[in-house]
């Protein structure tokens, strides 16, 4: 991988390059030999706290929990996905008196505490935790969502609007058809970075007591004793790391995929990073 | 109403405690994101490497575990501090650099080549490349989705009411259960003293992106 | 591949079979539960909410799932614990049997509107009776007079009745009545946690002096730990009687649920609900308070 931003290192750089790499990575595995010693010395991994994980009701609660977060996750994810690109159209509308409610509400609902919607949703609305959950995530993620597509839109060339309104679309066709799909494409790596976020706030249902991964966790703790806690929570950190690496990668999957089959390309913001889109960029020029 | 009226100062105590935890975090967390995402582009494959797995690592972990390593794991290790905050603010500002990280980077992708290729041919190193030239036009781009990731720091500070910090959110808790009649009265004030640091920020962000941004 | 799967398999069967052993060693206070007799159509005057219940054959019971001894969720998913003993008891003479009931967990903002909307019939949580409370809910009961007290480090000597906490960090959970109280009434310095156990690792780290709640918690914790932690002094220093909460003015149902505690009181299936839960930390059963039928 060469880049633009420094000349491809010679003999001497690379060594320093090398001997800095290396003497970086032997004191970060140091950092965590030491990490562990110290925690092994205070009996964190002790076999007797982990074999709890070979426990089925354990499994059984961590699959519930998690069960519970990607439902709701999903659910919120595909009812806020389509009201935020709705919402995104309304916020850039050339009428006024569309334009400024929905930016109003969408400014609100950005600045609200998740955990105090989801709250707010169950005292007021009497609805079930799960529902309270959903619709936090829901009221949120679509103020975010407008925000991200809104933001692609406006980092669209010109042209693209003026060639659909060139050829006879109305303002709103060239919105939705010429506009909002590039948009979509475009910002594909902060709507994905959303979606995590939003995976991960659903840990925030704790408040209303609904059921998912990180209350379950909790809960577990709790009834088994605090000599477990550091086990319990290490394991959690870790089917979160690994759940949501996952969702990133899949979607970087769909993205690729979908994108050889488009004739016209997408249009990947020049990079002045990496060096192997150089001929790709000069083409289109 | 006017229970949030009687209890005014206790929202004022929580609304500068939620006030301090934001600004301390989001300073450190520019700074240690900015400078993650300058060795994510370095030539040195170690700090590339580094910069890497640490932001995939936090930006994966909700930040519950994230407050959980820092507020109990941490003490474990040696690391004891008298204040939580302490504890609180390094969750939140390790938490939200992943996030600038990423921010600045996907900045100084959108920076043009030809910037980066101009400033190379007059005799740029990668310092100065990345200091004059690339940085300053990225964070251009990048302060509106910025002053986004302040605004959700300022509400995941909640979090650290949870935590061994009494925050806004914590003193809200706290009224709620000491006035069961009123609980939507007490809830109503919290939102709004949320909104009272938040709204701005918004606001912030998009006048700044009318006055930087590149006209196309 | 077969050798492989079979030595496996026996691998789990001796852990689990170890863990199994361990537990039960470390443990020895985990709460257990009781099955009352069900009564046989009970009958009761139409309309009342008694006649509602017993006609639908369920309860809809709101508790803590995070309160040990009284209310706390088990790895199966059910709430086990003294509160919960009490929801079974009252079922029971409903004609509805334990396993008929609905649980559904309040956290301490909710347990007003839920009562409100009707989404539970009635709420046994640690609920304390309070008068701010009773202008939106009634209390039948108290069915149990838990007292505020301190837990502190063993080695601790400076702590012995709650005056001592002036200015000092004590740790209890957010927006709980207890933490009210330690810094309203004994100005102590609150470090705010989202459960109790949670206040476990800063009191032995010593980053708080202190942990506060009622009496029966700590006793819980005390009881798992006893080389580390203790309880600064056998008395409490409040007042909490946990109450029974319900709709507002149904007052039929209300005093119906106090004729019952005080017959529980009576026929000792009060005092076997304690024995099973939190009988297991504190020895001397309680007796049941004077019900306040206000």
């Amino acid at each position: 991988m060469t880049s633009v931003l420094y000349d491809v290192p010679g003999p001497k750089a690379r060594r320093v390059s090398l001997i800095g790499s290396v003497v970086g990575t032997v004191l970060i595995l140091g950092l965590l030999a030491w990490i562990g010693m110290t925690l092994a010395q205070q009996g964190i991994f002790e076999g007797r706290r982990w074999a709890i994980f070979t426990r089925g009701d354990v499994w059984t609660l961590l699959a519930y929990g998690l069960g519970a977060t990607l439902t709701a996750a999903a659910l919120a994810a595909v009812i806020a996905f389509p009201l935020g690109l709705m919402f995104c159209l309304l916020r850039i509308s050339l009428v006024a008196w569309i334009r400024i409610p929905a930016r109003v509400v969408l400014e609100f609902l950005r600045g609200m505490p998740v955990v105090l919607m989801m709250l707010f949703v169950l005292l007021v609305f009497g609805t079930s935790s799960f529902v309270a959950v959903v619709t936090g995530l829901v009221l949120y993620n679509t103020a975010i969502f407008a925000e991200i597509i809104r933001a692609g839109i406006q980092s669209l060339p010109k042209g693209q609007r003026e060639a659909g309104l060139t050829i006879g679309l109305t303002s709103f066709q060239s919105r939705l058809l010429i506009e909002l799909p590039q948009a979509v494409r475009r910002m594909m790596p902060s709507l994905v970075a959303q979606l995590v976020v939003l995976l991960k706030d659903t840990s925030l249902g704790y408040i209303v007591a609904y059921g998912e991964l990180l209350r379950a966790v909790q809960v577990m703790a709790d009834f088994l004793g605090n000599a477990f806690l550091f086990p319990i929570f290490f394991v959690a950190a870790a089917i979160y790391i690994v759940i949501n690496i996952c969702v990133s990668r899949l979607a970087i999957w769909i993205e690729r995929r979908g994108s050889t089959k488009t004739a016209g390309g997408v249009a990947p913001a020049p990079t002045a990073v990496v060096a192997p889109e150089l001929p790709e960029v000069t083409e289109r020029k | 109403m006017e229970v949030i009226l009687e209890n005014l100062p206790l929202y004022w105590e929580g609304l500068l405690r939620t006030l301090f935890l934001s600004v301390v975090s989001g300073i450190i967390a520019l700074v240690l994101g900015t400078l993650l995402a300058a060795a994510r582009v370095s030539p040195v494959a170690a700090l590339r490497g580094f910069s890497t797995v640490y932001v995939e690592i936090l930006r994966n972990t909700p930040l519950t575990i994230a407050f959980f390593f820092a507020a109990i794991v941490l003490p474990r290790l040696g690391v004891t501090f008298q204040q939580f905050e302490v504890a609180a603010i390094i969750a939140l500002s390790a938490y939200t650099a992943a996030f600038i990280a990423e921010a600045v980077r996907s900045g100084v992708n959108s920076v043009p080549l030809g910037q980066a290729e101009a400033a190379r041919s007059i005799g740029m190193n990668f310092g100065q490349v990345l200091n004059l030239i690339i940085l300053p036009q990225a964070l251009r781009t990048v302060i509106p989705p910025l002053i986004n990731i302040l605004i959700a720091l300022v509400k995941n500070s909640s979090v650290a009411g949870a935590f061994f910090v009494l925050e806004l959110f914590g003193y809200g808790r706290q009224l709620a259960n000491a006035n069961g009649d009123q609980v939507m009265a007490v809830l109503l004030g919290v939102a709004f003293f949320y909104l009272l640091l938040t709204i701005p920020l918004g606001i912030l962000a998009s006048t700044v992106e009318r006055k930087v941004a590149i006209a196309r | 591949m077969k050798a492989f799967m079979t030595r496996r398999k026996s691998f789990f069967v001796a852990a689990t079979a170890a863990l199994a052993l361990s537990l039960s060693a470390c443990g020895g206070s985990t709460p257990g539960t009781s099955n009352p007799t069900v009564a046989d159509k009970p009958t009761f005057a139409a309309g009342t909410t008694m006649a509602k219940l017993t006609a639908a054959g369920t309860i809809k019971i709101g508790t803590k799932y995070d309160q040990p001894l009284f209310g706390q969720v088990g790895l199966d998913g059910k709430p086990v614990g003294f509160d919960v003993e009490m929801g079974k008891l009252i079922a029971a003479k409903l004609g509805i049997a334990a396993d008929k009931i609905e649980w559904s967990e309040t956290v301490s903002a909710n347990r007003e509107p839920f009562i409100e909307q009707g989404k539970v019939d009635i709420v046994i949580a640690t609920y304390t009776i309070n008068d701010k409370r009773k202008q939106v809910v009634s209390f039948a009961g108290p069915y149990y007079e838990a007292g505020q007290a301190l837990m502190v480090n063993k080695d601790n000597t400076s702590i012995t009745k709650p005056e001592d906490v002036a200015g000092k960090k004590v740790c209890s959970v957010t927006g709980s009545t207890p933490a009210a109280t330690i810094v309203d009434k004994y100005k102590a310095e609150l470090v705010p946690a989202a459960t109790y156990s949670a206040c476990l690792e800063p009191l032995r780290n010593k980053q708080v002096e202190a942990i506060t709640t009622d009496n029966v918690i700590l006793a819980g914790f005390v009881d798992k730990e006893p080389d580390a932690f203790k309880l600064a002094s056998d008395q409490t220093f409040t007042k909490e009687p946990y109450g029974i909460g319900l709709k507002k003015d149904d007052t039929e149902f209300r005093n119906w649920i106090n004729d019952q505690l005080e017959a529980f009181g009576k026929d000792g299936s009060y005092k076997k609900a304690w024995e099973a839960t939190a009988g297991s930390v504190i020895k001397t059963a309680p007796e049941l308070p004077a019900i306040n039928r206000y």
